[in-house]
C-alpha cells in the first residue's frame, strides 16, 4: 500500500473557484482508479490559489486482474453447411486473440475467455495528465502562449509522487517532476519533495498552508484574536471569509483604521466599500455601532505589516472620499427631476422605459391593495411610492455602487420627506434578493414588490422573452418565487388567472403554467408527495395561498384513519361529474332517497362557510362532515337511475361536491394505493 | 522602503529600461485621443493573427466620466497607463512583472501583492480577455490579461497585457495620499501640472460640452471611418474610430445618451471594431505575416500550403 501525491501549479486561479476545481479534481482521480480497477483506501485534498493537490492514500500497488467471458456470436451462425467455423466465428476469435476451438458454448452463444493482467500502479498513473487533469472543466476557460489548449488558468509546474518516486508525463510543455514551489515571496523557490508523504508538513514550512480548511481555520482565529483585543463585534461572512481563504496561502490578519467623520456616510456604503470593494472584514463596537476601523488578511507574514496597513487605509480613505462626495451631490438633487429621466432609461429594449414599468406597476400595485384591504392611507403610499421607486438608479452613489439600489432610495426619500411607509417600499421592492431572502415587512412594500415582479413577468413574457431551460437572463423564475413567497406570507387570497386577465398580453396561460412550476418547486422542497402536491396546485381557482396551505393540510393528514376513504368517495364523485355532459340545476323534489337529502343538507350548510373556512376546517369538513355523506349517498342510492331526470339530478348534486372539494384541491390526482 | 523614491519621470524610465530588455520596443504613446492603452494600435490590431510582437509604452488615457475637478485624490479625467505587451504571452510573464516592480523600489515581502481575478472585456470593442488586477497594499495597481479575442475575433497566439497604473504605482512607491502631491520629476509637483487641466476637462466634460457638435461629430467620423475601410485603410480608418469612440465618452459623461442610445452608441463602435480588426488581419496576410518567422509556428497557423484561411472561414459564419 503506497501514498501517492498529484500537484498542479497554476497562475492565481479566482478564488471562487478554487473549492469547486479542487473537488472535481478528487472526483476525477476517483473515477479513474476505479475505471482502471486500481484500489485505493481514500483521497485527501489541498487547495490554494496557486495549487490544487491531492494525496491517494492506500494506493494498491496494481489493478487487479481479472478473468472474463466475452459474448461472441450465436451458435446458429457458428458454422456454415459443411460444418465448418463461419467467418463471424473467426473474425470474434481472431479479436480476443484466440482460436475458434478455445472458445466455450454456453446456452445459444459463444464465449472467449479473457484473462486481462493486473497493471503496475506507476503504469497507470503515467496517465493522469490527460486522463484526469485534461479532462478537467470550468466555466470559463483561457489558453495561452501560442497553445490550443485550454484550461482555467496557466499550468506552471505539476508533482506527481508514487511514494519517492516520480511518475513522469507531459502535459503541454510541463514534465511533472518532484518539485513544488514555495510562497510567491517568503520562499520563492523550488521545493524538492523527497516523497509524497513529506507534502503536508514540506509545504508550511515554505510558508504555504496547503490544507484549506486549517488555513480558513487559521484565518478565523486571527481575526477573532484582533476582534476581542480591541473589543469589536465581528461576523465571519461565510461568502467573504471563503473568498479570502482562497486568495491567500500564509494569511496575516491585520487592522486598520479611517477617519471617524466619515461615518456621516451611511453605514451600508461604508460597508459595502469595505466588504464587497476591498474584501475587508468591517467591525462593530460593543454598542453595535460600525466602528472606524476593519480587519483585513495580508498575503505574508507580519514582517512590515505596517506598510501594508497604510496602504490600505489610503486606498479606503480613496473610496469613502468618494463615497461621501457622492452622499453629499446625491442630496442636492430632487426626486421629481431623476423620476422624469427615468423616461429615458431603458427597461429592456423590447419592452420600454422604466417610467412605463412603473406605470404599469402602479396600476396592478392598486389593485394588490384593494386585495390586501389597505386603509386609505397606505393606498396613498402605495401609489406614491410606485411614482417615484426607481428614482435612485440615477443617484452617484447606485452609479457607483449599483448594490445598493433600493438602500438609498429609501435614504434620499426620507431626506426628501417622503414618509416612512413610502421609503420602505423603494427599499423593500427587490425584496426577496435571494430564494430564502428576506421578504417586505411592510404592507406598502409587500405591495410593490409584488406589482414589481408581477409587472416583470407580464412584460417578459408578452414580447416572447420567456424562460427556457438554464436559461432565464431576466431572473423571472427567481421574481415568481419570491411573489409566491410574499403573497403566502401576507396571506392575501384572490385567483392570480383572474387577475392577470385585467391586463393585456399573449401568454396568459404560460404565464400560470410557469407560476405553477414555482409553487411545485417552492412545495416539493417540503413535502414529498408529488401527487399530493400536484392535487393542491391544480385546485379549481388559482388562490396561491390556498394551494400552498392546501398542500401542507392533506400532506399532514396523509397518515390518518379516514384520509383514504374520504379522498375514494371525493375522486369517486368527481369522476362520475367529469363524464357528464351537461349538468342540470338540483331540484330537492326529485330527491328519492335520505342518503340524498342528507348530502344535500351538508352540501348547503358547507357552502355557506367554505369561503372563508381555513384550510385545516375545510379538510377536516370533507373528511368528517362531507365524505361520509358522500359513501352514505353511494351505498343507497344508483347514481345512475333508469329515470333520466333522477339521474340528471343526482349528477347535479355531486357536482355541487366537486365545486367545493376543488377549491381546495383536485382531490382525484391524490395517489390512495 | 527603498532608500531612494522614484519620481514620477523615473518610474516610465525604470520600465522603458526593463521592459526593452524583454522583448518589447519602446513605442511612444498614441497621437489620438484613447481610453486606454489597449486602443493604441501597437495593441488593439497587432494581438490579432499569428505573428509574434512585443510593445511598451506610456499611454496618457482618457475618461471624461472619471474627472472630479482635480478634487478627488485618484481618480482623474487623464491618468497615464504603461502598457506592455507580450505575444505570444511568455510562460514566466508574471514573474517578470514582479521584477520590474522589485525595479522600481518595491520590495514584495515589504508589501502585499496580490493577483485578484478580474476578467477583462471591452465590449464596445469586441475584446475580452482573462487575467487579473494586481493589488499592492489593497490598491488595485496593474491589469493583467491574457486576450482571448479582440474585436470579436478570437486571437491566435494569445497576447500577455501589463498595464500598470502609473498614478497608483507612484503613490505606493512615493507614499503620498493624493495624486496631486507626487514629484513628476526635477522637484514639479504633478499637481503643478495637471490640476489646472483636470478642473478645465471636468468642467467641459460634465458641463460645457457642446452636446449637438459631438453628435455630429460621431456621425462624421463613424462614417469616414466606414469608408476608409471600404477602401483597405486599416490604419487611418482605426484613427477615425478612436475619434468616434472618445466622442461617445464625451457624450456619456455630459449624461447625454440614454441608456437605449447607449446600447446603440456601443452597437456602432464594436460594428467598426470588428471590422478593422478583420481587415487588419487581411492586410497582414498579403503580406505573408512578415513577423511570424519561426518554421514549426508558420505551419501551425499557415498550414502547409502557407495560406491564412481563419478570416474567410471561421470569422464570418
Amino acid at each position: 500500500m503506497t501514498n501517492y501525491l498529484l500537484e498542479i501549479g497554476l497562475e492565481e486561479i479566482p478564488a471562487h473557484l478554487v473549492t469547486p476545481s479542487i473537488n472535481q479534481l478528487a472526483e476525477r482521480m476517483e473515477t479513474f482508479l476505479k475505471e482502471n480497477r486500481l484500489e485505493f483506501d481514500k483521497i485527501i485534498k489541498f487547495s490554494t490559489p496557486r495549487r490544487l493537490a491531492i494525496i491517494v492514500e492506500g494506493l494498491a500497488e496494481a489493478s487487479e486482474a481479472i478473468d472474463e467471458e466475452v459474448k461472441g456470436p450465436s451458435a446458429k451462425i457458428a458454422k456454415d453447411a459443411q460444418g465448418n467455423w463461419s467467418k463471424a466465428i473467426q473474425g470474434f476469435s481472431r479479436g480476443q486473440g484466440a482460436t475458434p476451438d478455445d472458445l466455450i458454448l454456453k446456452g445459444d452463444y459463444y464465449y472467449a475467455k479473457k484473462h486481462i493482467d493486473g497493471v503496475k500502479a506507476e503504469e497507470i498513473l503515467s496517465k493522469v495528465g490527460d486522463e484526469v487533469i485534461a479532462k478537467m472543466t470550468f466555466s470559463t476557460y483561457m489558453k495561452w502562449g501560442n497553445n490550443d489548449f485550454l484550461f482555467v488558468r496557466p499550468i506552471q509546474w505539476i508533482v506527481s509522487l508514487l511514494e519517492d518516486k516520480v511518475v513522469a508525463f507531459d502535459l503541454l510543455d510541463v514534465t511533472a517532476n518532484r518539485f513544488s514551489r514555495g510562497h510567491r515571496f517568503l520562499a520563492n523557490v523550488e521545493v524538492e519533495l523527497k516523497n509524497a508523504n513529506d507534502y503536508a508538513s514540506k509545504m508550511p514550512e515554505n510558508f504555504v498552508l496547503v490544507d484549506a480548511e486549517h488555513r480558513k481555520a487559521e484565518i478565523s482565529a486571527q481575526i477573532l484574536a484582533l476582534a476581542s483585543e480591541n473589543k469589536w463585534q465581528v461576523t465571519l461572512h461565510k461568502d467573504l471569509l471563503e473568498e479570502v481563504n482562497n486568495i491567500v496561502e500564509y494569511p496575516t490578519a491585520f487592522v486598520g483604521s479611517f477617519d471617524p467623520k466619515y461615518l456621516s456616510v451611511p453605514a451600508e456604503v461604508l460597508v459595502t466599500s469595505m466588504r464587497d470593494n476591498q474584501r475587508y472584514f468591517e467591525v462593530y463596537n460593543q454598542e453595535g455601532q460600525l466602528a472606524p476601523n476593519f480587519i483585513s488578511v495580508r498575503n505574508g507574514n507580519a514582517e512590515n505589516i505596517e506598510n501594508v496597513v497604510l496602504g490600505n487605509e489610503k486606498v479606503l480613505v480613496a473610496r469613502l472620499e468618494d463615497a461621501e462626495f457622492f452622499w453629499k451631490e446625491d442630496q442636492k438633487l430632487k426626486i421629481e427631476d431623476l423620476v422624469a429621466k427615468l423616461a429615458k432609461v431603458t427597461f429592456h429594449a423590447k419592452i420600454g422605459s422604466i417610467t412605463e414599468h412603473m406605470a404599469r406597476t402602479k396600476e396592478i400595485a392598486a389593485k394588490l391593495a384593494d386585495i390586501a384591504g389597505l386603509t386609505d392611507e397606505e393606498k396613498r403610499d402605495v401609489a406614491r411610492s410606485a411614482e417615484i421607486y426607481k428614482f435612485d438608479l440615477l443617484t452617484g452613489m447606485v452609479g457607483e455602487f449599483d448594490e445598493l439600489q433600493g438602500v438609498m432610495g429609501e435614504k434620499y426619500a426620507l431626506l426628501a420627506g417622503e414618509n416612512a411607509n413610502v421609503s420602505a417600499a423603494i427599499r423593500e421592492h427587490y425584496m426577496p434578493t435571494s430564494a430564502e431572502g428576506e421578504l417586505p415587512e411592510t404592507k406598502v412594500g409587500s405591495v410593490l414588490a409584488a406589482a414589481d415582479k408581477i409587472d416583470s413577468v407580464l412584460s417578459f413574457f408578452n414580447v416572447g422573452l420567456i424562460p427556457s431551460g438554464s436559461n432565464d437572463p431576466y431572473a423571472l423564475r427567481r421574481a415568481v418565487q419570491g411573489l409566491i413567497r410574499i403573497i403566502e406570507k401576507m396571506n392575501w387570497h384572490f385567483d392570480l388567472s383572474l387577475f392577470i386577465d385585467q391586463f393585456e398580453g399573449e401568454n396568459h396561460l404560460e404565464i400560470l403554467d410557469f407560476v405553477k412550476a414555482r409553487i411545485q418547486k417552492l412545495l416539493l422542497e417540503k413535502l414529498d408527495r408529488h401527487d399530493i402536491v400536484e392535487a393542491a396546485i391544480n385546485s379549481s381557482n388559482f388562490d396561491i395561498t390556498n394551494m400552498m396551505e392546501s398542500a401542507f393540510v392533506i400532506d399532514g393528514h396523509k397518515l390518518h384513519e379516514p384520509f383514504k376513504p374520504a379522498i375514494e368517495n371525493v375522486s369517486r364523485s368527481i369522476n362520475l361529474v367529469k363524464k357528464a355532459k351537461d349538468i342540470k340545476e338540483i331540484n330537492p323534489t326529485l330527491f328519492e332517497e335520505d342518503a340524498e337529502e342528507a348530502l344535500y343538507n351538508v352540501v348547503i350548510s358547507l357552502q355557506n362557510q367554505w369561503t372563508y373556512m381555513p384550510g385545516e376546517e375545510k379538510f377536516r369538513a370533507i373528511v368528517h362532515s362531507l365524505a361520509p355523506a358522500i359513501e352514505t349517498f353511494f351505498e343507497s342510492v344508483m347514481v345512475m337511475a333508469e329515470d333520466l331526470s333522477v339521474r340528471d339530478n343526482r349528477i347535479a348534486l355531486l357536482s355541487e361536491v366537486v365545486a367545493l372539494t376543488s377549491v381546495m384541491a383536485d382531490f382525484s390526482l391524490i395517489n390512495t394505493k | 522602503m527603498a532608500n531612494k523614491k522614484l519620481a514620477f519621470q523615473d518610474i516610465i524610465l525604470t520600465l522603458q529600461g526593463f521592459w526593452s530588455k524583454q522583448g518589447a520596443n519602446l513605442m511612444q504613446a498614441y497621437d489620438n485621443e484613447v481610453g486606454a492603452g489597449t486602443m493604441s494600435p501597437y495593441t488593439f490590431l497587432r494581438s490579432n493573427g499569428p505573428e509574434p510582437w512585443g510593445a511598451a509604452y506610456v499611454q496618457p488615457s482618457r475618461r471624461p466620466a472619471d474627472g472630479r475637478y482635480g478634487e478627488n485624490p485618484n481618480r482623474l479625467f487623464q491618468h497615464h497607463q504603461f502598457q506592455v505587451v507580450l505575444k505570444p504571452s511568455p510562460k514566466n510573464i508574471q514573474e517578470l512583472y514582479l521584477q520590474s516592480l522589485a525595479e522600481l523600489g518595491i520590495d514584495a515581502l515589504e508589501h502585499d501583492i496580490r493577483f485578484v481575478e478580474d476578467n477583462w472585456e471591452n465590449p464596445s470593442m469586441g475584446c475580452a480577455g482573462i487575467g487579473w488586477e494586481v493589488w499592492i497594499d489593497g490598491q488595485e495597481c496593474t491589469q493583467f490579461t491574457y486576450f482571448q479575442q479582440v474585436g470579436g475575433i478570437e486571437v491566435d497566439s494569445v497576447t500577455s497585457e501589463i498595464t500598470y497604473g502609473l498614478e497608483r504605482i507612484a503613490t505606493v512607491i512615493q507614499e503620498v495620499d493624493s495624486v496631486y502631491d507626487l514629484e513628476w520629476g526635477n522637484g514639479v509637483a504633478y499637481g503643478d501640472i495637471f490640476k489646472e487641466p483636470e478642473y478645465e476637462h471636468s468642467k467641459f466634460a460634465f458641463e460645457e460640452s457642446n452636446q449637438e457638435l459631438l453628435l455630429k461629430l460621431f456621425g462624421e467620423y463613424e462614417q469616414e471611418a466606414l469608408d476608409l475601410l471600404d477602401k483597405g485603410l486599416v490604419h487611418p480608418a482605426y484613427d477615425y474610430i478612436l475619434k468616434s469612440s472618445h466622442t461617445f465618452n464625451l457624450l456619456d459623461a455630459r449624461g447625454a445618451v440614454s441608456v437605449t442610445e447607449r446600447a446603440g452608441y456601443m452597437h456602432r463602435v464594436r460594428t467598426m471594431a470588428r471590422k478593422v480588426a478583420k481587415t487588419f488581419i487581411e492586410e497582414r496576410a498579403k503580406l505573408g505575416f512578415p513577423l511570424l518567422k519561426d518554421e514549426a509556428l508558420r505551419e501551425k497557423y499557415l498550414g502547409k500550403k502557407g495560406k491564412y484561411t481563419k478570416i474567410v472561414e471561421g470569422e464570418e459564419k
